[in-house]
């Protein structure tokens, strides 16, 4: 297997926007293609991630034509990438084998999505085709109540009580916010306290409205290549150490939802073959499409053990500064999450942490050298772990 | 060739007939259900169809006040996740209880399983028919109290 290295990386300011969703996606390409100092053509593959350009705008068969848009030659192939919120991240794991297994040199990641125009009511209809649609779907279950349910489940079984749980949840919605706040292409730029958090409508008991994420409108786009070229294209390649990703049942399939056993186990291949545990992760974004999402996994990550992360959430332990910062960028929470691309802005925020560039932006992770992103697809049916780091 | 033995028509059938229908498996005594190719415990196809008691248990539950589209004359409506005595876990409607007065207390309840019609504005959920409706096989699990 040979070593893989990130060059550039791009995204769009996440938020409405009123460009399509191959518009978004060639801003955020470009801005990777010159970053890593080459050409469109130099690219081999496209492996484009997008979930509903096909009900959002109509348009199926988006990654041909993003390929051709950005001056990929005809000659390169490229593929749309479907695994719900964790689409991207399936994209850049794809890349990153077919760059260890020798088949291409230089490949292009990412994820474009557009959200906001659907308005609620449909947005939430077309998320929900990522539950399972013949034994579950007819119940009207939407995401916030998946994630509802499994605050329940967790609260029981650790005997937290949901008044507690709830506190330290919109503790996870407050850090989020603060970190978002100074993150100049977060959807939300602004602070919230735990007080305006418990008074907001509710969405799904017990989920109330600033316990969920956003709907948003954007994209993010890296380059993966081998690490000699990556030496070539940029001063400071990036490489990834490890990937795992997880297929899970549907919820009715799970046994137990509070441990998700497709993150445990991408997570561990992730680990296994950097060679690294848990405590070696500098900073994470992490999957908080869900206050209780982000609470729980940290723990299947092994940075927790299992019932106590929501203690070390209002212990300040995954604030930045803390022991481990979880979702420097403001994460799904504050920065938004346009399913398609998520993944790959999680790895934007990852990619520059590790070289150190968020110290103006004051979300500078201090020394940071390993980062992990962690992308949820549906209630779980993908997990997928990337673990990225610098030399020295 | 194989033969899928209890397709989601047939398990919707049974179940609007009263009868909720999974599997038992003949390697590993485990229960199945709602159905699958092969056991959900060793992947075993050595599987008899039976009939299933219809009781379980709530194990948690969500009051969605926000819907997806189609839903929105359903509001406020329960989600439950329970479990059946013979093991399997069901997602369904927890009906009749008022979604406004539930509590926690309802976590560990007895109920039995049922089903109802899909609400009629509901689209994108299984086969969508030349009508551009879905099929009317598609309904909801339910949970009711014994
Ligand atoms: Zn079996």
């Amino acid at each position: 297997m040979r070593k893989v290295c990130v060059a550039g990386v791009g995204m769009t300011k996440f938020g409405k926007s009123e460009k399509s969703s191959i518009e978004m996606f060639a801003e955020a390409a470009m801005e990777a293609i010159i970053g890593s100092n080459i050409k469109p053509s130099d690219i081999q593959c496209l492996y484009l991630g997008n979930v509903f350009g096909d009900f959002e705008e109509g348009q199926a068969l988006m990654a041909p034509y993003a390929a051709r848009e950005i001056g990929l030659s005809v000659g390169t192939p490229s593929l749309r990438f479907e695994g719900a919120c964790a689409s991207a991240s399936m994209a850049i794991r794809d890349a990153f084998v077919a760059v260890a297994g020798g088949f291409y040199d230089v490949v292009l990641a990412g994820g474009t999505e557009r959200e906001l125009a659907m308005g609620t009511p449909l947005a939430t209809r077309t998320f929900n085709m990522a539950t399972e649609q013949y034994y579950e779907g007819m119940t009207g279950l939407t995401f916030p109540g998946v994630f509802a349910i499994l605050s329940r489940l967790y609260s029981k079984k650790y005997g937290i009580p949901l008044s507690k749980l709830k506190e330290r949840m919109a503790m996870v919605a407050v850090k989020n916010h603060k970190n978002g706040a100074k993150n100049p292409l977060a959807q939300f730029r602004k602070e919230i306290t735990v007080e305006e958090v418990l008074s907001g409508p509710m969405i799904a008991e017990p989920l109330q409205l600033l316990d969920c994420c956003p709907f948003t409108d954007g994209a993010a786009a890296i380059i993966i290549t081998t690490e000699e070229k990556a030496k070539k294209m940029v001063e400071k390649p990036v490489y990834i150490l490890g990937v795992g990703q997880g297929s899970g049942a549907p919820l009715y399939r799970q046994k137990d939802f509070t441990l998700i056993e497709s993150r445990v186990a991408a997570a561990k291949t992730a680990y296994a073959m950097a060679g690294i545990e848990p405590k070696d992760i500098d900073v994470a974004e992490v999957h908080d499409c869900f206050t209780t999402a982000e609470i729980v996994a940290t723990e299947c990550l092994g940075f927790f053990d299992f019932g106590t992360a929501s203690e070390a959430v209002e212990k300040g332990e995954t604030q930045i500064g803390g022991r481990i910062p979880i979702n420097p960028s403001g994460g799904l929470k504050s920065k938004g999450h346009p399913i398609g691309a998520t993944g790959a802005a999680q790895a934007y925020e990852i990619v520059k942490q590790v070289r150190g560039e968020f110290v103006e932006r004051g979300t500078q992770v201090e020394g940071a050298k390993i980062g992990l992103t962690d992308t949820l697809g549906g209630d779980s049916g993908v997990i997928c772990n990337i673990i990225y780091g610098i030399k020295g | 060739m194989v033969t899928y033995k209890l397709p989601h028509k047939e398990f919707n059938e049974a179940l609007k007939s009263g009868k909720l229908m999974g599997f038992k498996c003949n390697s590993c005594g485990a229960y199945t259900c709602p159905p699958k190719i092969n056991c959900n415990e060793c992947a075993s196809m050595d599987m008899e169809v039976v009939e299933f008691k219809g009781r379980a248990e709530i194990k948690s539950y969500t009051i969605i006040r926000v819907s997806p589209e189609g839903f929105e004359s359903e509001v406020p409506y329960i989600v439950a996740l329970a479990q059946l005595e013979e093991g399997p876990n069901l997602v369904g409607n927890l009906v009749g209880v008022d979604p406004d007065k539930v509590t926690d207390e309802i976590i560990g309840i007895k109920v039995k399983i049922g089903w109802k019609p899909a609400p009629p504005e509901v689209k994108y959920c299984g086969p969508i028919g030349k009508d551009g409706k879905i099929k009317p096989e598609m309904v909801a699990i339910t949970f009711s109290l014994m």
